[in-house]
């Protein structure tokens, strides 16, 4: 009966499985169409097994469980349409279709641990069902395949055991194959191989670049940082997205791929903020969204405040604010460690910015605050609405050479940022030319020809005031001669080095940490012992780290200081965000925690008395925390505190202001 | 004071706001104008994506795009914002071209700011504009609360806080105070979508005081401190918030119109601001 009613199953479970397969397809084909080659399909199997295993496996537990279970399942499965689909009963095959069952039952049996008591992150429902079918699949493949070996005598095939066996693979076949194509939890592996292959941003895998970036196995970034935002046609007729079907095709299927595991909302800031933003049902409802209907089955944790079941979707409905609250989108700090987190490579931020681009150029509904700078970016070039004349009102007194007196061109120019206008932040740029002029750096300041970055604009969804300012600092920097830009401020650093290439700027930038920790390689700085020795710990900035790849530099010039350094323990690429990115610190969407409270917590646990920090946000944003709390520095400052200046050289055009000063005038 | 409640009137009243080209106070930059993008504001909310925009001027004003950027969130219908266009030099004289063209177009209601925030700026465009097309007007508008086919119930803004009810009659001309609600936001997909309509109009003719004119730029004027001696927090704050309120004076009221422009004459007369009684039969004010 068996050897009848297992090719039935399995052949009419992969046509059903088929169909539905197909109907997954039509669904993501109704977003927005980019050119596609097929061929991107023969990356698949080494994306899947080099890049996205490498990212599991920071989990060492889970990536065992699911080498055990997936790859049990797909031999097992490929076994299985030989053996009893075909009936090629052969015991070499029968005997390896075996160990293959036995594999995915042992890491079905990881699975069903880990889903007694599931940690938060996890969604229930349908994947708590998913464990038991894995169990039910691999035993009753393991058991119908076993007289395949002689090993239980063929009369199994009769009576009210087998009955059951043939029942248990079913079962497991509905959920592992039909489920997979009707968009069941199995889902993850048809969408998720297939985003692997058409993934938005194939530079993030190491096939793109001959070697794998970093020799440091698993716990590392890999592949490239591919973080610039896409350009916005702003001649499109609709900028943004509005319904789901305004997604390109490659990020709905990017949302399918998605396994509910949560990282993304463990490593949230928003979410442990209690503001109203999870990763993951972010994704789960753009899924919705697609498919439409309502997310009441959605069975993972909520948006903080706000009810599951409220909201429903459809392909060509509009997603804010039926499917999804503006205030969700706006509590976002694009610190992108849900993407860093994420197993499936899916792009949030990416979705999250689209979405901020419609309701910001197509409503004109960005939050006040935003609404506000964005305004003042347009009058006045800087998102305070200030004179941009007075960018440099802080080093009146210091004597900084203007890059319009330089003809000849410079080796450095120093890009202030907007860091420039913040009184705080001046005591970093100060201290910054103090260095620049111990090492004798040749630099020069565009001075109040330089503008806005555009960084916070394009993070609120003003890609065309981005542009804009885009367009107008490159045709400035374009008039004037520089090897490159070093800049104190991470958020300048990332749009002038990664975002204003595709509008023809392409320059060499560095971030101030680099630069100085290359001062240090060089010699050219020399600093004394800290008198003292205190405790310092350093906190990564998100445009920096994650964003830009620099774990490195800032920890070398902690180092050079000789400072007693403690490690934060989310630290490095992932670090906790400080809670000012991305245009959240102006749109303030209310929670439970502030963000830079929290990341104070991580400061305080490492016993720190400083936290050296590299980002004038950030500065601002750990400053905000109330007293007593571990003092804030910048690299800058710590290291300018440190340094020894080279007495000989009062008279050289390299003096510092400082000592320029005793010089009667 | 609480704003009322949103207002609309449906086409029944045609309503046009007069928008002109704002300077950035930082900056100098072109843009919205303070109390014409109120005005814009006020017209949304009223009628919708029924309200026509007009300018006299430059049709590369960086501003125009800014104005026609706020025709969202209006009801589902509402098609992209409407722009009349007046070409003129900077020098022309708005006057006859804005009232020319209110003439030709059915409005009945008209918004604007009060004063403009570039060129002369000397705030009379709205009371000569009414007065040469006849209308009624009232300055200094916070907000509508009422508008029917007739007449409109507007809140005027007084000095510190104080708000003062009136009703006008249709068609009028509303000049709006900077207390009124902000603005919305100017989004750049329905700025992009505005339609500009350019209308010839007669080449208005140049204004001849203009050129003649020394222009310079506007100053505000220092202010006198009051130092106030006090250790009262309170006093001290009083002092430092109050707006120096008029003195003496008095306050008419229930009086029948004509004996009020009576009243009105003999104090203008006796401020020496006319001409004494002997030739009063020819004053107009």
């Amino acid at each position: 009966m068996l050897q009848t009613l297992l090719p039935i199953l399995i052949f009419a479970a992969l046509a059903v499985g088929a169909v539905g397969a197909a109907r997954r397809i039509r669904l993501w084909r109704r977003g927005q169409r980019s050119p596609m080659g097929w061929h991107r399909l023969v990356r698949m199997p080494k994306r899947y097994l080099n890049d996205l295993h490498h990212i599991v496996a920071r989990d060492k537990a889970m990536a065992h469980t699911h080498v055990a279970t997936a790859g049990g399942f797909v031999a097992a499965m490929a076994l299985a349409l030989v053996v009893h689909g075909f009936g090629w009963r052969n015991p070499i095959l029968g005997g390896l279709l075996l160990l293959a069952s036995l594999g995915m039952f042992v890491g079905a049996l990881a699975v069903n641990r880990r889903r007694l008591d599931p940690p938060a992150k996890l969604s229930k429902g349908p994947w708590q069902r998913l464990s038991k079918s894995l169990l039910a699949y691999s035993v009753g493949m393991f058991l119908v395949s076993l007289p395949l070996v002689g090993v239980a005598p063929t009369t199994l095939g009769g009576g009210a055991l087998a009955l059951v066996l043939t029942l248990l693979v079913a079962w497991g076949l509905l959920e592992m194959i039909v489920g997979m194509g009707w968009g069941g939890p199995m889902k993850h592996a048809f969408a998720g191989s297939l985003h692997l292959a058409f993934h938005r941003r194939p530079e993030r895998f190491d096939d793109q670049h001959g070697e794998p970036q970093s020799k440091i196995p698993h716990d590392v970034h890999r592949g490239s940082r591919s973080t610039a935002l896409f350009p916005l046609d702003l001649a499109a007729p609709k900028l943004g997205v509005e319904k789901p079907s305004d997604f390109q095709w490659e990020q709905l299927l990017g949302f399918d791929a998605c396994v509910q595991c949560g990282r993304c909302q463990a490593v949230c800031p928003a979410y442990a903020a209690g503001q109203p933003l999870n990763p993951k049902k972010l994704i789960q409802d753009m899924v919705v969204g697609m498919v439409g209907g309502s997310d009441a089955r959605y069975a993972g944790s909520a948006y903080p405040g706000i009810e599951v079941g409220k909201h429903r979707g459809a392909p060509a409905e509009p997603i804010v604010p039926q499917l999804v609250e503006a205030e969700t989108l706006w509590a976002c700090t694009t610190c992108r460690a849900c993407v860093e987190e994420c197993p499936m490579m899916i792009e949030h931020v990416d979705a999250i910015v689209d979405m901020r681009r419609f309701v910001t150029l197509e409503r004109g509904e960005t939050p006040e605050k935003g609404a506000a700078a964005i305004d003042n970016l347009i009058a006045t070039d800087n998102p305070g609405g200030l004179d941009n004349a007075s960018r440099l009102d802080w080093a009146a007194d210091l004597d900084i050479p203007r890059i319009q007196d330089r003809p000849e061109g410079v080796d450095v120019l120093l890009w202030l940022g907007d860091g420039a206008f913040d009184m705080r932040n001046q005591r970093t740029l100060r201290s910054l030319v103090k260095i620049l002029r111990a090492g004798g750096v040749d630099f020069a300041v565009l001075g109040d020809e330089e503008r806005d970055s555009g960084d916070v604009a394009r993070r609120l969804g003003d890609e065309a005031t981005f542009q804009r300012l885009a367009e107008r600092n490159i045709a400035t920097l374009s008039r004037y001669r520089f090897q490159r830009i070093v800049t104190a401020d991470p958020h300048s650093f990332h749009v002038l080095g990664r975002e204003y290439g595709a509008f023809g700027g392409h320059y060499t930038v560095r971030h101030h940490s680099t630069f100085i920790a290359e001062l240090f390689d060089a010699g050219r700085l020399h600093v004394k012992a800290a008198e003292q020795r205190e405790t310092v710990t350093y906190h990564d900035p998100c445009y920096l780290g994650r964003y830009n790849g620099e774990f490195a530099a800032p920890r070398q010039v902690l180092a050079a200081l000789g400072v007693e350094f403690a490690e934060m323990e989310r630290s490095g690429y992932r670090s906790r965000c400080c809670g000012g990115g991305g245009g959240a610190a102006l749109s303030d969407v209310p929670g439970k925690a502030r963000i830079p409270d929290m990341r104070m917590e991580d400061v305080r646990e490492t016993g720190a008395s400083t936290v050296a920090v590299a980002c004038p946000q950030c500065t601002a944003m750990l400053e905000g925390v109330v007293e007593p709390r571990p003092q804030i520095k910048d690299l800058a400052e710590m290291v300018a505190e440190a340094l020894i200046e080279p007495a000989s050289d009062t008279a050289s055009p390299t003096a510092t202001a400082d000592t320029r000063e005793e010089i009667p005038a | 004071m609480t704003q009322p409640d949103n207002v609309t009137v449906g086409a029944a009243v045609k309503t046009v706001a007069l928008v002109s080209s704002g300077r950035h106070p930082v900056s100098g930059r072109a843009g919205r104008a303070r109390e014409d993008a109120r005005a814009v504001e006020m017209g949304l909310s009223l009628s919708g994506g029924t309200l026509t925009l007009l300018h006299a001027g430059d049709a590369d004003d960086a501003a125009l795009p800014e104005y026609l950027g706020m025709y969202h969130g209006l009801s589902a219908g509402a098609g992209p914002g409407r722009l009349d266009l007046l070409p003129m030099a900077p020098d022309g004289d708005a006057l006859p071209a804005l009232a020319a063209r209110l003439r030709q177009s059915d409005a009945r209601l008209v918004l604007t700011g009060q004063r403009a925030e570039c060129g002369e700026g000397s705030g009379m465009l709205p009371y000569l504009l009414a007065e040469t097309l006849g209308w009624s007007i009232a300055t200094g508008i916070a907000a509508i609360e009422q508008c029917d086919g007739d007449h409109v119930t507007v809140l005027q803004a007084l000095p510190q806080g104080q708000r003062r009810r009136l009703e006008v009659a249709l068609p009028c001309l509303l000049a709006v105070d900077g207390v009124a609600p902000a603005p919305r936001q100017s989004a750049f997909g329905p700025a992009r979508r505005g339609i500009t309509d350019s209308v010839a109009t007669a080449a208005p003719a140049a204004d001849p005081g203009w050129a003649a004119w020394q222009w310079q730029p506007a100053r505000a004027r220092p202010k006198r401190l009051k130092v106030v001696k006090s250790t009262n927090a309170r006093d001290r704050f009083k002092a430092a918030a109050a707006k120096s309120a008029a003195s003496g004076g008095q306050v008419l009221t229930d009086l029948a119109p004509d004996e009020a422009a009576d009243r009105l004459l003999a104090y203008l007369r006796s401020e020496k601001v006319l001409a004494p009684v002997s030739d009063a039969e020819g004053a107009d004010q």
